[in-house]
């Protein structure tokens, strides 16, 4: 019995039960009334919990109204917090005086499912724009998504901030560089910002709708489609997670397609933070970085393509396994290239770490607190520079990441929480991921790379968490009583992790904006999904 | 004034209109090598001069005579600016009418229309820029007129042509004050010409441009002028080096010829500065903004240690 479950267990003796269609077991799942699901949540605070993932699904289909959850991490524990909500009346008390991240979550939730959280400060729409119809919510089974949705008037509201010399950039949705869309408004007292507001949704795909229309196997290629830079974290997640409800009990997938998996996760974290480590040399002007490692990160890619038929690995993982094996001869070319890679980056680095110009700009520049982190219970590298001590990889750890007495993964975490910070994470995991990599290759099994996986069974629900380069990503997956897709949900790192940018730029000044921004890096489309 | 001291004039004219976006190029080109980049042509700045004059100019509806105006504007002083540098002889029938201090003032014009020009449309960038060029010229242009004096007092002259004369019979080598005042011209020309640590002339972030914010509204034929005067001005800041400090090559008669000698040996040391331009760009990141002034303070204090030097020790 899990620590969390227990503690919830003592505050709500009478009313807690357990949910065991949600799998794997260690992912435990606790069925509350709706009044309590904001009790349960200040009971977890106590307990240091932090909240990974809130949503909602419409679960008419299998006879019910509708239901929210809350999945909570604590150290190696997950929890999920599940109550059902009448059709008629989908209201549930919000969770965002206690969690921070619940503030977009239930923002979310509102817009697109349409339940209700009652007591939250700001119910302005999020991800939905307000040219939609106002009672129009794409998640619910109710909606048609193959009609056109009629457009109305409205307005965003924005913050707004007053006083003598205050003044306003709006910035986006579409920027000066090929990169995705998204809305930046500062209000600004001369250089120094006192508020940004982020205004997100632009590349809403309706990615999460479209899951519930697909066959599992056709869903994991739109799950590697999620984020295109990290399709690999994406795939293995969401492959992870049929494969905890798949209807082959026991269903074993092979040991090699895990090493096979986690080979093409590490190239995946080593060609993304090559890419970032340079861009945010090269928003100080220092492009030297930017060419040096670009030129790194397509040596990798093309490696790639050669060995594995795809620049970015998309679409070689599935759930039951892998679908491209790599030959002797393929091994000796990585070990070969790992070589290169490693004794270029590490001159890289030295470079980065003498130029006392660029040193300036990465310092102090775009604090984000450890308080105001584990408030906003951000994941993944940016985490790791505010130092939290978290990666799934050891916490929760995933095949092959589970044989840690072979694997013996170090995680860098830095305390100051600057750009620099976030940028020597990334250092120090590349070079963690060079090693892993090595390791892989020389220890790999023999054996098969996949096998076949039945569809999961009825009324089940399968979760998953992969650490990919950005950090955590979490699926949750619900099978209808024929077995379908009924919900499928993607909880993208960024999803989080925007409102820790949000939160690091008030106090900085405006020209240092894009530099944070790189340093953070995160994706607009698996936010908007 | 002769009719070779006219020829002359329009010749040193032509050859700033005509050779800026070469050095440009140039400076590109070194800028690839020195990353170990393949390079762009040598002739690229041509090439995207021509692209931008042959598209249509798009004005914002609220824009006034002022934003209309100023390309033009922008142009003409930078052309003035080059008539009165001496670059190919010192006996410029041009030369007496303009001191320095009067072309530290036909920059300051070009400055003022293009930061009202910014404001003009009313977007945030554009206002943005303004305040930030002004900052920069607030504390460039006090430093630029302290370097300028240093030299003028070694000179006894705020005359180009005669300050170039007077370095160049001799009189005035290898005096402390004049290298502190070449440590300030350094620092300032970075500034004044937007490159990197100040500026970054590449960039296409808007929260971060200083320059190119104010200019973000231009396009067209407008976009065109304004980056061939940005061109010019840094090979004139070049020349201005060579004639305030080593003015070697520069003829000191009208005689064609001689121009034509300057002419080359003017191309080659302002080549050479392409080379430390370049290598002051690749070794250094672009300053936290209000890192200048910092940087131009210390500019100022350069040249107002060659100034006390000149008093103390000379």
């Amino acid at each position: 019995m899990s620590m969390l479950s227990e503690a919830l267990r003592e505050a709500f003796p009478e009313e807690l039960q357990f949910d065991h269609r949600q799998h794997p077991s260690r992912v435990i799942c606790c069925l509350l009334p709706r009044e309590r699901f904001a009790e349960a949540a200040k009971v977890l605070k106590k307990k240091y919990a932090l909240l990974a993932a809130e949503w909602a699904s419409d679960e008419t289909l299998l006879g019910k109204g509708f239901s929210v959850y809350a999945c909570y991490r604590w150290g190696k524990e997950y929890l999920i917090v599940r109550s059902e909500l009448p059709a008629e009346d989908p209201s549930f008390p919000s969770l965002t005086k206690k969690y921070l991240p619940a503030y977009r979550f239930e923002r979310q939730m509102q817009s697109l499912m349409g339940v209700i959280p009652a007591g939250h400060p700001d119910l302005r729409p999020w991800i939905k724009f307000e040219d939609w119809p106002q009672d129009c919510y794409p998640l619910r089974k109710s909606f048609d998504s193959t009609e056109p949705l009629p457009r109305v008037d409205g307005e965003y509201q924005w913050a707004k901030a007053e006083g003598e010399g205050v003044y306003e950039i709006p910035v986006g949705p579409v920027h000066a560089g090929i990169i995705e869309p998204g809305h930046f408004r500062f209000q600004a007292v001369g250089e120094m910002v006192v508020n940004l507001e982020e205004r997100l949704g632009y590349v809403h795909k309706g990615i999460e709708k479209k899951f519930e229309a697909l066959s599992w196997h056709d869903a994991a290629r739109l799950a590697g489609r999620v984020s295109g830079d990290s399709t690999v974290a994406h795939s293995i997640a969401y492959s992870l997670a049929v494969e905890s409800i798949s209807g082959l009990t026991g269903c074993n997938i092979p040991e090699r397609a895990h090493w096979l998996r986690a080979l093409f996760l590490e190239r995946e974290r080593i060609a993304n933070h090559l890419g970032d480590i340079g861009a945010v040399c090269n928003d100080a002007a220092f492009a030297f970085m930017l060419y040096q490692l670009s030129r790194l990160r397509e040596l990798l890619l093309r490696t790639n393509l050669r060995l594995f038929g795809h620049r970015f690995i998309m679409d070689r993982v599935f759930p039951g396994g892998v679908s491209v094996d790599i030959t002797a001869q393929g091994r000796d070319e990585i070990l070969a290239e790992m070589e290169i890679v490693a004794k270029d980056f590490e001159r890289l680095v030295e470079v980065y770490e003498e130029s006392s110009s660029l040193e300036d700009r990465v310092r102090d520049t775009g604090v984000l607190k450890p308080e105001k982190a584990r408030e906003l219970c951000v994941v993944g590298i940016v985490a790791r520079a505010s130092g939290m001590n978290l990666d799934c990889r050891i916490f929760n750890p995933f095949p092959p990441y589970d044989q840690y007495d072979r694997l013996e993964l170090d995680v860098p975490v830095k305390v100051t929480g600057d750009v620099h910070a976030r940028v020597w994470v990334r250092v120090e995991e590349t070079r963690e991921s060079i090693r892993i990599i090595r390791y892989i290759l020389e220890n790999m099994p023999a054996g098969p790379i996949s096998v076949a996986v039945g569809d999961p069974l009825p009324e089940t629900a399968g979760f998953a968490a992969v650490e990919g380069w950005r950090g955590e990503i979490i699926y949750w997956l619900q099978a209808g009583r024929a077995g379908e897709i009924n919900r499928c949900m993607v909880r993208d790192p960024s999803s989080v992790n925007w409102l820790g940018l949000e939160q690091a730029i008030p106090g900085n000044i405006v020209p240092d904006f894009p530099l944070c921004n790189k340093s953070f890096n995160q994706s607009y489309s698996g936010h908007d999904l | 004034m002769t009719v070779n001291q006219i020829v002359m004039e329009c010749l040193q004219i032509a050859l700033l209109i005509a050779v800026a976006p070469l050095f440009v190029g140039w400076v590109r080109m070194l800028k690839c090598w020195a990353q170990s980049r393949s390079t762009a042509s040598l002739f690229q700045p041509y090439r995207d001069l021509l692209k931008l004059f042959s598209k249509d100019v798009i004005l914002a509806e609220n824009a006034s005579w002022i934003f209309r105006f100023t390309p033009y504007l922008v142009f003409g002083t930078v052309i003035l600016s080059g008539a009165v540098v001496p670059m190919l002889t010192t006996k410029l029938p041009l030369s007496p009418s303009a001191d320095v201090i009067v072309l530290v003032g036909l920059f300051a014009i070009a400055r003022f229309f293009t930061a009202l020009a910014g404001m003009d449309i009313g977007t945030a960038f554009g206002g943005m820029g303004s305040s930030r060029e002004m900052m920069v010229a607030s504390l460039a242009e006090p430093a630029m007129l302290m370097a300028i004096f240093t030299v003028s007092l070694v000179n006894q002259s705020t005359s180009l042509s005669h300050i170039a004369e007077v370095m160049y019979s001799g009189h005035a080598v290898l005096k402390p004050s004049l290298a502190f005042a070449f440590i300030a011209f350094i620092l300032i020309t970075l500034a004044e010409t937007g490159r990197i640590p100040v500026d970054n002339p590449s960039t296409h972030l808007e929260l971060t441009m200083l320059h190119e914010a104010m200019i973000l509204e231009y396009s067209g034929r407008h976009l065109a002028l304004i980056e061939w005067a940005g061109m010019m001005k840094l090979f004139l800041f070049m020349a201005l080096g060579s004639a305030l400090f080593v003015p070697w090559g520069i003829a000191r008669s009208d005689s064609l010829l001689m121009g034509l000698m300057a002419g080359v040996l003017l191309l080659l040391k302002v080549g050479a500065s392409g080379v430390v331009l370049v290598l002051i760009e690749t070794g250094l990141a672009k300053m936290r903004l209000f890192r200048l002034t910092e940087f131009l303070g210390s500019a100022f204090l350069m040249a107002t240690l060659g100034m006390l030097s000149f008093f103390i020790l000379e």
